[in-house]
């Protein structure tokens, strides 16, 4: 990066800065409430890079909640396209999606395009249908949908469906029901889940249901939150959420919950900000949310928070991160926490991105 | 594993100091922007790399090429890129393709598996290649692969790509005839251990050898209720113990073994709001409590002094809103669902 550059970002970010500062003082509830501007400024900073990506060798959006060079930013280069719809998702909830350069967003997201439609974690790797989920959320945010050859990345999705109704992840064929859940969702998005045998897809979700009404990965793989909000999501996307037996589901959902007020994943794990999304979620489609502590779960939450940097960790006093951001925001967007857009719980996106998608408002 | 990151680490020659690669030229990757730059191990990643794309692109299924791939893929096991890295994937793909055109040595592969899959029990696509070699191997692959999973859970009891890959193994190469006493013992060395519960459940309903559920279900009570009765608190074989009246909810609620097991822990006053949702569902289903359950729930209202509820359901749920009362609405709930004159 050239000296000049260095200066346009610092520039950049004192504006941010200064503009977070302003918005504080509007979004601070009293004591300790959520430090919303840091966590936008932290997204925001982490997404400037995008504006020097075609500019020069700065690669795009690296993680800049973690060090530069750290372990961290070194794991998550290839799940930049997950660490895009995180971090975008976020300043959407934030209300802040036009601090960023939406041009040079779409811009990085098309050249992430394989040929055989699917998406990759970033510019010149494989794509896999965890990225394209990913890309094709990014765009929806940007109501930019029609920048897709729709066709081309539905067959991509569409050609992953197994014998057996299940879902490989990419060509070398890894079967798990998260999978079930990115294609039903993403190809919803795009108005083509025609493309798929449908009633399979339902069938091989129905089977992996175990006897605590929980879902596993594969059939007769152990309940756990992540899958349980895949599989619900899919089934709701589908309109076959009669499959899943509702109470008894929900009893183990809110038993997820600790004395902390966090939510584990399965029993005897500990509390983690990411199950705020996964097992509030799954709760809210099944109308089963009231059966939780909304309040503690919403302490826990901001307990998370890096008071003086933002962001929000897995737990209290850990390192913050843009993962466990997002999921602690859509958290306490799905707990009505004010200042934050509301969500959907099936496909992971702003209410009125999703009603701009379906109704065309 | 220590062995063999030492190895790559210090008495590393690079490929393009190795007469053996002299006639290859290594193929530098011109899309996109180059992730780890200031990593410092990347020179020496980054030329493997570039040999690797080289040969790939000659599909040049030789043993040279295998080693390669062995190279790269061990290169740096700690180095968690590597192996997340999707772009990746064509280094373990192409690794299978040399294996079938030399017909390389199956349990050999296992065993370099196993070695990149200690230090990385969380990487799929070591999952994957394992599932490939062993689904080649067979039958002769199932105690292989269930010690080599033992290994692996040893180190992390709830590895959910372990336990994954057993249930295949079990599947579709056999080898259940000793999985019950396998699931007894991680029980016993963690009665709390959900996995653990979650793999007897899937043996007991999918042994070829056990008979079924029904068959099952008078030696797995007894084994349950004994659970329970260490640890009442323990959600995980209350949830079973309901798993093994799958469909029969007749026979569960005229068990005495299931009712009595909730007095008991009713009885002794400890850790009981399992026992009480039980007991709940029990009355739901049409259970006649004695009046020793009435008196254990009388006995449960410490500094209650409203009178006992007539309706045990009633009582029941009163209690557990407030013992439980982050889910005191779900308690609530259930309290309007019971069924009138329980």
């Amino acid at each position: 990066m050239s000296e000049e550059e260095d200066g346009v970002k610092k520039e950049q970010r004192k504006a941010w800065r200064e503009g977070a500062v302003r918005d504080r003082n509007v979004i601070l509830h009293g004591g300790r409430g959520m430090v919303l501007d840091q966590i936008w400024l932290d997204a925001g900073n982490f997404l400037v890079d995008f504006n020097y990506a075609n500019a020069s060798s700065v690669s795009p959006p690296v993680l800049r909640l973690a060090k530069k060079d750290s372990f961290e930013s070194v794991v998550m280069d290839h799940l930049r396209m997950n660490g895009a719809y995180w971090g975008l998702t976020t300043l959407d909830l934030l209300g802040k999606l036009d601090a960023v350069d939406k041009e040079d967003v779409i811009s990085w997201v098309m050249q992430c395009q394989h040929e055989s439609g699917g998406f990759a974690g970033n510019i010149g790797h494989d794509p896999h249908i965890l990225y394209t989920l990913s890309a094709v959320q990014v765009l929806a945010l940007f109501e930019k949908l029609d920048m897709l050859d729709i066709d081309k990345v539905s067959n991509y999705i569409s050609g992953l469906q197994n014998e057996d109704g299940s879902f490989s992840g990419d060509v070398w064929g890894e079967v798990d029901t998260r999978f079930s859940y990115i294609a039903v969702c993403c190809l919803s998005i795009l108005h083509r889940l025609d493309k798929i045998d449908v009633d399979k897809a339902v069938n091989y979700i129905v089977s992996c249901k175990n006897l605590d009404g929980g879902f596993g990965c594969t059939p007769g793989g152990e309940s756990h939150a992540g899958q349980i909000f895949c599989c619900v999501g899919a089934l709701a996307i589908t309109g076959a959420l009669h499959h899943v037996d509702k109470d008894l589901l929900g009893w183990w959902l809110c038993e997820r919950q600790v004395k902390s007020g966090g939510l584990n994943g399965r029993p005897e794990k500990l509390p983690d900000v990411c199950y705020s999304w996964w097992v509030l979620s799954s709760l809210i489609m099944i109308d089963r949310v009231h059966w939780i502590s909304k309040e503690k779960l919403v302490k826990f939450i901001l307990d998370c928070q890096d008071l003086e940097n933002g962001g929000i960790s897995d737990r209290p006093d850990d390192a913050v991160d843009v993962f466990h951001t997002y999921f602690g925001v859509a958290g306490l967007s799905l707990l009505e926490y004010p200042g934050l857009k509301a969500i959907d719980p099936a496909y992971a996106l702003p209410i009125d991105v999703v009603n701009r998608i379906f109704f065309g408002k | 594993m220590e062995s063999d990151e030492e190895e790559v680490r210090e008495e590393r020659l690079p490929l393009s100091r190795r007469p053996e690669w002299s006639d290859v030229t290594p193929l530098p990757q011109d899309d996109g922007p180059d992730p780890v730059v200031s990593i410092a191990y990347k020179q020496d990643f980054r030329e493997t790399m570039d040999y690797f794309r080289a040969v790939y692109r000659a599909d040049e299924r030789s043993s040279r090429a295998l080693r390669l791939t062995q190279e790269a893929i061990r290169f740096n096991p700690g180095n968690y890129t590597v192996f997340l890295d999707l772009g990746f994937c064509y280094v373990w793909h192409f690794r299978r393709q040399i294996i079938e055109s030399l017909d390389a040595d199956l349990h050999e592969e296992l065993d370099f598996v196993e070695r990149i899959a200690k230090s990385n029990s969380k990487n799929y696509q070591i999952w994957h290649h394992r599932r490939w070699v062993a689904g080649k191997l067979g039958t002769d692959a199932a105690i292989k692969e269930l010690e080599f999973t033992k290994k692996i859970l040893s180190l992390d009891a709830k590895n959910y790509h372990a336990w994954s890959h057993r249930q295949w193994v079990l599947q579709a190469l056999g080898g259940w005839e000793d999985e019950l006493d396998y699931c007894r013992k991680l029980l016993e060395e963690d009665i709390f251990n959900n996995s653990a519960w979650n793999q007897r459940y899937f043996v007991v309903t999918r042994s070829p050898f056990l008979g079924g559920l029904k068959a099952m279900r008078d030696s797995e009570v007894s084994d349950t209720v004994e659970a329970i009765m260490e640890n009442p608190e323990n959600e995980s074989p209350w949830r079973y113990l309901r798993g093994l009246y799958k469909d029969d909810i007749q026979s569960l609620t005229n068990d005495p073994k299931v009712s009595s097991v909730c007095l008991k822990v009713l009885s002794a006053k400890n850790n009981y709001v399992f026992a009480l949702s039980m007991l709940l569902d029990l009355l739901c289903y049409g259970f006649q409590p004695s009046e020793e359950f009435t008196e254990a729930i009388g006995a449960l209202r410490t500094s209650d002094s409203e009178p006992l509820d007539s309706d045990l359901g009633k009582a029941i749920c009163h209690v557990l809103q407030h013992i439980d009362s982050m889910r005191a609405n779900y308690w609530m709930w259930r309290k309007s669902k019971l069924p009138v004159a329980v």
